[in-house]
């Protein structure tokens, strides 16, 4: 039976954005595992404000959704009380082709990003191994693919954002123009706080042109030393690549190292036959030019709804030993793992499937944060099955001055702690 | 506010905190000496500090800091003073932390492609430091040979080459601050994607109000292939204009793409002697960097579009003394204009690239109506433009029409969705402008990270903001019983 505090809040939100966008919801709704009451599908900032402003009086905790691709990325919220599902909110509100400049509501899909800058053969240097992925959820979660190498990480991209803050009130920073100091530069900050500062609502974004040659020159290795070496003659050749990525579909199996290059005609393909060569020379393996990129290519060794996926992140130089040391953490417990990433950068994701043993996970997890933090780095994981998540902290530790910091820096946007409360670092 | 009596016991007191924890020339109270301090590169914002300290490693700055909170008196860090909006204008009560004795270059690791510096570390030593394996360090403001990268951070700087490379956010990995109660904290990491708040993205370009940064991680680029420079003489700033379009849209995205119209054209050529092409109305410099195979092609084109748009002379620099030549007209820019003008106001404004050719008319009518004459230098491929405001101090009214000149360009920016400020940042400078920009909800916001950093608003107080907030107890997490589990209706999971 309904309490009366429940139908206030439940009268109030309709009231707010009409009555036929909100709805109870359902087991398809569930966020990490953790039901919520209600769902409120809003169009836009205004809607979401009008929501938040209702969420703030009646102490509803709130979980933004776009597509719902990493709506269980993170830790596992405490309660949810209202999902505020921003898929309506879809619009490309402003191309300006000429400034390389694009602006669009926080539910638009990335692929409707791509495909309206690529009309006028630009785009948004973001690759989403998630098609679907809406711009809000991937500033949220901060994930690229790829051309991150080149072309910088979502931070470096997003150059103005609107977010309606948990007591409803509307906010910017940032603006339409690439270059800019004015004021704080909170789309950083934003950015990868999985929703636990604000939602969402606009983006603007840099793109770049679109090139009209691609290659991909790769070599196939089998030792982790050897491909560490390979990534580290692309990175520093002057060959100027878009993106380092390798792969590994097992723990000790063959390792692929394949760089992107692109650029005009003619020209990208003997940059590709040069670093080849190169690679030749220091490796011992002639790379291969292809044409189009490998299959794995900015893919996920894990999906959206299937597998333990986490980030390893290490300092570029040892790229090669973090291979080595996730072969041997996936050997010690027999586990099929894949790794896959932007090895240029010193980040890979690795991907072990939903039947291995949870107690295995939880343990590899635990051994890669050591491996990992040896050089320099991190092990977070990303997604994973409950008996996995119930096991581990998916961030692991954080250094307790920069924490304090970020409790701090939380406390001041979100006092009441309804913002996906328990998602993020340290129980934030 | 404490009185007058009171704040000199607190001040000798907090002078003998430093005399104990620095070297005994590092703690600075001479009259004479401190005037030295007054002002940064905007000489017409002048505080004299207190006291001025120098210390020499993180360690000092954090007890200097320390010292600072338990009295609560107010500091400002100072690099090298280059700064162009009274960013580091010293607080009459408070203490000024120059960093030019952290000058050390702690690590270079070219395998990792960074390097690790104190904040007082003058940019361009940074590149000096790198250029032996190859590589270099990409901002590059054209006070590169004075300004230090702490200075760079605070404000974001960019350069010639931030439209390719982007700003100092894309080539800061870490960096180690002090925090306003003195805390020594780490922010970011030796790989990137450190897990938490992006707290090193908002500590950059923060302008000083949230700590000093005492030891940062900068990214190393390696150096390009081929570098390939080139002049362009145009009739007026309305065909080099067009011809940057056509270059953009041809899918180049170049090194640098700088405009000088005609007054600052004179003011150059009478101050460095760099021979730009006679009668131009405005000249492009255009830099491609990359590898040679893809530049060889591209600049053929951009030569292509120069030429269709108007251009009568194109210069390509056969060599390094050649590109140096083409680049020193333009870096001495801002200094050349004392040439033609006792004084002057340098104006940092955006807008949209391709409002450029309005905001142009717009403001040489601005110019035209007022009588106050306007130099134009700007970093033409992202719309970041530099008007150089003229005026003679000695004539009454003069400065103040200047003034509001320059202010009017900056509306101008505004209505055309642009920014106040590109990156000379706000400082005291732009204070009163930044509510043209933002809304108070807006400005609240930017304040709960200053808030959370700083909660008393003791670090570079005045700046960036109009007024300031108060933080008051941050509130904790929600305690007691939340309403919907009282109301029977949700378990805590
Ligand atoms: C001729 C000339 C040309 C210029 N050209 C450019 C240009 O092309 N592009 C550009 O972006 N700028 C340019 N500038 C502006 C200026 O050089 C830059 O803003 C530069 O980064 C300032 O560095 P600085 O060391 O002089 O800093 P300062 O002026 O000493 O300080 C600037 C700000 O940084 C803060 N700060 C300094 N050190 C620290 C620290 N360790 N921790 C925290 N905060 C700190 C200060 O509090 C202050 O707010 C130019 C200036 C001049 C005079």
């Amino acid at each position: 039976m309904a309490t009366r505090t429940e139908q206030a809040a439940r009268t109030a939100l309709a009231a707010a954005i009409g009555t036929e966008h909100l709805r109870d919801a359902g087991q398809a709704d569930t966020v990490g595992g953790v039901q919520p009451r209600w769902v409120a599908s809003v169009d836009g900032t205004e809607q979401t404000a009008a929501a938040m402003r209702v969420a703030a009086e009646h102490g509803l905790r709130v979980t933004a959704r776009g597509a719902g691709s990493k709506i269980d990325w993170g830790g596992t919220v405490e309660a949810v009380d209202l999902v505020l599902d921003l898929s309506r909110a879809s619009e490309i509100c402003e191309h300006a082709a000429g400034d390389l400049v694009l602006r669009a509501r926080a539910g638009t899909s990335l692929a409707e990003v791509q495909r309206v800058a690529a009309e006028a053969g630009q785009q948004l240097s973001i690759d989403q191994p998630f098609p679907e992925a809406t711009v809000g959820g991937v500033i949220a979660t901060g994930t690229t693919g790829p051309g991150r190498h080149l072309f910088g990480a979502v931070r470096d991209l997003l150059i103005g954002i609107t977010v309606v803050r948990a007591d409803g009130v509307v906010t910017t920073s940032g603006g339409k123009v690439v270059k800019n100091v004015a004021g704080y530069d909170l789309g950083k900050l934003y950015t990868g706080s999985y929703g636990t500062l604000g939602v969402i609502t606009e983006a603007i974004f840099r793109l770049h042109p679109l090139a009209a040659e691609h290659r991909w020159v790769a070599v196939t290795l089998s030792d982790p030393g050897a491909a560490g070496e390979a990534v580290h003659t692309v990175r520093s050749s002057q060959a100027m690549p878009t993106a380092v990525e390798t792969d590994r579909a097992e723990p000790d199996g063959p390792i692929t190292v394949c760089a992107h290059l692109e650029g005009r005609p003619q020209a990208t393909h003997r940059r590709a036959r040069e670093l080849a060569e190169r690679l030749d020379a220091t490796v011992g393996v002639s790379g291969e030019v292809l044409d189009a990129a490998p299959p794995w290519w900015g893919r996920y060794p894990f999906g959206n709804a299937w597998g333990t996926g986490l980030r390893l992140g290490a300092e570029p130089a040892a790229i090669g030993s973090l291979l080595a040391g996730v072969q041997q953490a996936a050997d010690h417990r027999d586990l099929p793992l894949a790794v896959r990433g932007s090895a240029g950068l010193g980040v890979l994701h690795a991907g072990v499937p939903d039947s291995a043993d949870p107690a295995a996970v939880a343990d590899l997890v635990r051994e890669l944060r050591a491996v990992t933090t040896e050089y320099g780095g991190h092990a977070v994981v990303l997604r994973a099955p409950e008996a996995v998540r119930a096991t581990v902290d998916p961030w692991g530790p954080i250094a307790e001055g920069e924490l304090t910091l970020m409790h701090r820096t939380k406390d001041q946007f979100d006092p009441e702690h309804r913002l996906s409360p328990g998602r993020f670092v340290g129980g934030i | 506010m404490v009185a007058n009596g009171e704040q000199s016991s607190t001040l000798h007191a907090l002078i003998r905190r430093f005399r104990d924890a620095l070297a005994p020339d590092a703690v600075i109270t001479d009259p004479q000496q401190l005037r030295t301090y007054e002002c940064d590169g905007l000489a017409n914002h002048r505080v004299v500090p207190a006291v001025v300290v120098l210390p020499e490693d993180a360690e000092q700055v954090r007890s200097v800091v320390r010292a600072c909170a338990e009295y609560g008196i107010p500091f400002v860090a100072r690099g090298s003073g280059t700064g162009l909006s009274g960013g580091a204008l010293p607080h009459a009560d408070g203490v000024l932390v120059v960093t030019s004795r952290m000058r050390r270059i702690l690590e270079v690791d070219i395998a990792n492609e960074r390097a690790v510096v104190e904040p007082g570390v003058i940019n361009l030593d940074v590149t000096r430091a790198a250029t032996p394996y190859g590589y270099y360090f990409a901002p590059d403001p054209s006070s590169q040979q004075v300004c230090s990268v702490g200075g760079n951070v605070a404000e974001n700087s960019g350069g010639a080459h931030c439209l390719k490379y982007g700003f100092t956010a894309n080539h800061i990995l870490a960096m180690e601050v002090v925090t306003p109660d003195g805390e020594l904290v780490e922010l970011g990491g030796r790989a990137p994607d450190a897990p938490g708040y992006d707290l090193l993205g908002a500590f950059i370009g923060s302008e000083g109000t949230l700590g000093v940064a005492t030891r940062i991680t900068v990214r190393l680029l390696r150096s390009p292939e081929s570098v390939r420079t080139l002049l362009a003489g145009f009739p007026s700033t309305d065909e080099a204009g067009a011809a940057v379009s056509a270059i953009i849209a041809d899918g180049v995205t170049p090194a640098a793409i700088e405009m000088m119209d005609a007054l600052s054209i004179e003011a150059a050529e009478q101050a460095v002697h760099c021979g730009y092409p006679e009668g131009a109305g405005a000249v492009l410099v255009v830099e491609l960097d990359g590898p040679a195979a893809e530049v060889d092609h591209t600049f053929a084109e951009v030569q292509r579009h120069c030429g269709e748009h108007g251009a009568f002379e194109v210069r390509v620099a056969a060599d390094e003394a050649e590109r140096a030549l083409i680049w020193k007209g333009r870096k001495s820019a801002f200094a050349a204009v004392g040439r033609i003008s006792r004084d002057y106001i340098v104006q940092d404004g955006v807008i949209p690239r391709t409002a450029l050719p309005e905001v142009l008319a717009r403001i040489s009518a601005l110019s035209a109506e007022s009588g106050v004459r306007v130099a134009n230098v700007f970093h033409a491929g992202d719309g970041n433009l530099h008007p150089l405001v003229l005026f003679d101090g000695d004539h009454p009214g003069a400065a103040e029409r200047a003034e509001e000149v320059s202010g009017a360009i900056l509306d101008l920016c505004l209505e055309h969705g642009g920014s106040i400020t590109g990156e000379h940042g706000v400082g005291a400078d732009k204070v009163r402008y930044m509510g043209r920009m933002f809304t108070s909800d807006d400005l609240d916001t930017m304040q709960r990270v200053r808030c959370s950093f700083d909660p008393e608003n003791r670090c570079n107080p005045g700046k960036v903001f109009p007024t300031p907030r108060l933080c008051g107890e941050a509130p904790g997490p929600r305690r007691g019983v939340h309403p919907l589990t009282e109301a029977g209706l949700a378990d805590q999971f």
